[in-house]
């Protein structure tokens, strides 16, 4: 049970092999500058890793890991009534159990937490980044904004797909690295998606989550192929869905735009005057609109516009 | 905690002594060990210590990156604790109460090495009793204002604890325990405060601030973990003591000081089992533990299972049988038996019909 090479794309391995290294917790996934080693013996982790980072890096035992994260029934009687998992980082749970059948969500939301919350290399944004080649655009947002719906349109009109949660922000550079991981789609726009992308991956949505009904759609190969690949941040952009308006942009003044980012930043506060200056300067090299659009195409045609 | 987790602890604990060794370390076993100081909250000192290190730029970049990470995260405590302390003794010399830090915020304001890299939840502060109505407006003056607003729960902390409710600033969130006595007043043992404060030193930098002497804060620092019913922190705790030890061990009457101290305070059990465990743990440079009563085999089976950082590398089978006894044990020093039974069926009764408290801190939802 090896790899045939160190490191091999993870659709290479038989869905028996995925499972045996994952139960054996010797799974390593390379995500942008992260490897995560991952132990879970849910079938659903396994089927869902297979379906949606197929195109990723996987590395059997790898000799460090930023991350050594397992997801795991506790051994209560509580597993044959309504099985729980748990999602535990060094076995740490930061959250409370959720039911067995969200497993493969609490797996994405425990990642999301490892970085958030350990990664202070890097200045961490609230954010979805996309790129045309290595020109990012940034789009800080609050949860339920359309944020992730705007982000999965355009993964799927073309734009390279580098997060949709998280902006891994080099202070130094003002490189924005990414991650291509699976969109994480919620409620109505899981339809929104599924209707104008009918060819569009996704796996089956999870019903009552903590955030509603959830789905996650599967990056393009083309952008999971350039995981490790970071881009310049050109634009900032915040999005908000407006069913009333058809594509309304604004653009904000380097105050704001600095206002926004450090609004949406998980870790300014711990980077100090590192994060003023990294926040300061990438407003400085950008341009900053809140985007407040009832209409996709609208939106798309827009922010295609100000590329040229 | 198994002989190889024994070994682990020494290991990390040489490493933190002699960070020259960490030059040796292969690449997986800077994973193991980065794990281990994660979970033990550590890994700010790890990284403090490969800072001073010749190779540090030769590691691998992952690694690098995640000493880097942790190097941020404890600068930045430090800056806060820093902060923290100017916003205390300004509230506090509103009222003309000298500020006497105690643990965390003291190592650092001495700039003793146990504080390079460590994380800081709260800060400790000792105020005479008889001030601490006093502290405790002038703190709400200046923005702090109490936590627990449950009846039984300020009757919990007013009547039988060592400590008023811990108290939250309204715009930083930082948290601020405000200690009157060492051990909660329905404790077994007794050590006087007065004396602690009577002996308690200036710091030379920060005009009005205090902390306990050098051998107070070690005892200080003994008791607190050997009194603490759940030890998330213990092998961050025994670190420190640790370090206050090597710190003392300078001294001519030393250790002879220590323990006259430890009798005057009676505090000489929680100094001898400190000292046990950061010997067997640590490799602290103190007597050779002894005594193997029954009563001690009993203690060392419970400690050397709990004292370890909670990581399941290093845990056995019997950490969570040993984690409850010292659980109970903590509260059967902290209250008389008809007390404790009291207070622990209330906490039960709280934990099946719990009352919303929008106060208290929510763990993250995912």
């Amino acid at each position: 049970m090896t790899l045939a090479a160190p490191e091999a794309p993870l659709s290479s391995l038989t869905p028996d092999r995925l499972k045996a290294l994952l139960s054996a917790g010797r799974f390593g996934l390379k995500t942008g500058p992260f490897t995560f080693r991952i132990r879970s013996n849910e079938a659903i982790v396994a089927q869902n890793l297979a379906l949606l980072y197929g195109a990723h890096t996987v590395v059997d035992t790898p000799a460090f890991a930023d991350f050594h994260v397992s997801i795991d029934r506790p051994a209560s009687l509580r597993r044959w009534l309504s099985p729980q998992v748990y999602f535990r980082m060094d076995g740490y749970a930061p959250f409370y159990s959720l039911p067995a059948q969200q497993a493969f969500a609490m797996l994405e939301w425990g990642m999301n937490w490892c970085i958030a919350s350990n990664a202070h290399q890097y200045l961490l944004l609230h954010a979805a980044v996309l790129a045309k080649d290595d020109q990012a655009i940034v789009m800080p947002a609050a949860p339920g904004s359309g944020k992730s719906t705007l982000c999965a349109s355009l993964t799927l009109n073309g734009w390279r797909l580098l997060s949709d949660e998280l902006a891994i922000i080099d202070p130094q550079t003002r490189e924005v690295h990414g991650l291509a991981r699976p969109v994480n789609l919620k409620n109505a726009s899981i339809d929104v998606i599924q209707k104008r992308y009918p060819q569009a991956l996704m796996n089956a949505p999870i019903p009552d989550t903590k955030k509603g009904t959830v789905s996650h759609l599967c990056p393009p190969p083309s952008s999971a192929a350039q995981h490790q690949k970071p881009a310049h941040i050109r634009w900032i952009m915040t999005p908000r869905y407006n069913a009333a308006l058809s594509c309304s942009p604004t653009e904000l003044a380097p105050r704001n735009a600095l206002g926004l980012l450090i609004e949406n930043a998980f870790n300014y506060d711990v980077l100090g005057e590192n994060g003023f200056l990294a926040a300061s300067r990438i407003v400085s090299e950008s341009r900053a609109f809140t985007l407040e659009y009832g209409n996709l195409d609208a939106a798309h045609a827009w922010i295609a516009e100000q590329l040229k | 905690m198994s002989a190889a987790g024994i070994a682990h602890c020494k290991r990390l604990a040489s490493l933190f002594a002699e960070p020259q060794k960490l030059d040796v370390l292969s690449v997986t076993e800077w994973d193991t060990l980065i794990r281990i100081a994660r979970r033990g909250n550590t890994l700010g000192k790890l990284a403090e210590c490969a800072q001073h290190t010749t190779l540090n730029t030769a590691l691998p970049g992952a690694i690098g990156n995640t000493l880097q990470s942790a190097l941020t995260l404890s600068h930045r405590q430090e800056r806060a604790i820093r902060w923290e302390i100017q916003c205390l003794r300004d509230a506090l010399a509103d009222a003309d109460i000298p500020l006497v830090l105690l643990k965390g915020a003291a190592y650092l304001a001495r700039g003793i090495p146990a504080a390079k890299g460590r994380l800081y939840s709260d800060v400790d502060i000792l105020v005479p009793l008889e001030r601490i109505s006093d502290a405790e407006s002038s703190l709400m003056k200046a923005g702090w204002a109490s936590t627990h607003h449950d009846a039984y729960d300020q009757r919990y902390y007013r009547e039988w604890m060592h400590e008023i409710p811990p108290m939250k600033h309204w715009r930083r969130g930082t948290v601020v325990d405000v200690h009157h006595r060492i051990l909660p007043r329905t404790a077994q043992y007794d050590p006087d405060p007065k004396r602690m404060l009577a002996a308690a030193d200036p710091v030379g930098d920060m005009p009005g601030v205090f902390t306990l002497s050098a051998i107070d804060m070690l005892l200080h620092s003994a008791t607190h973990l050997f009194h603490e019913g759940e030890l998330p922190n213990g092998f961050r705790d025994l670190l420190d003591i640790d370090a206050l030890y090597r710190r003392l061990a300078a001294l001519p009457d030393f250790p002879a000081s220590l323990h006259t101290r430890a009798k005057e305070l009676e505090l000489t059990e929680p100094l001898a089992l400190a000292l046990r465990y950061a010997h067997r743990l640590l490799g602290t440079p103190s007597d050779k533990p002894a005594g193997s009563t029954p009563r001690q085999k009993m203690l060392d089976w419970m400690y050397l299972r709990a004292l370890h950082p909670h990581h399941p590398l290093l845990d056995t089978a019997g950490a969570p049988a040993a984690r409850l006894g010292l659980y109970i044990r903590a509260h059967w020093l902290r209250m008389p038996p008809h007390l404790l039974a009291r207070h622990l069926g209330r906490k039960a009764w709280m934990r099946l019909f719990p009352e919303p408290d929008p106060q208290l801190e929510k763990k993250e939802g995912p």
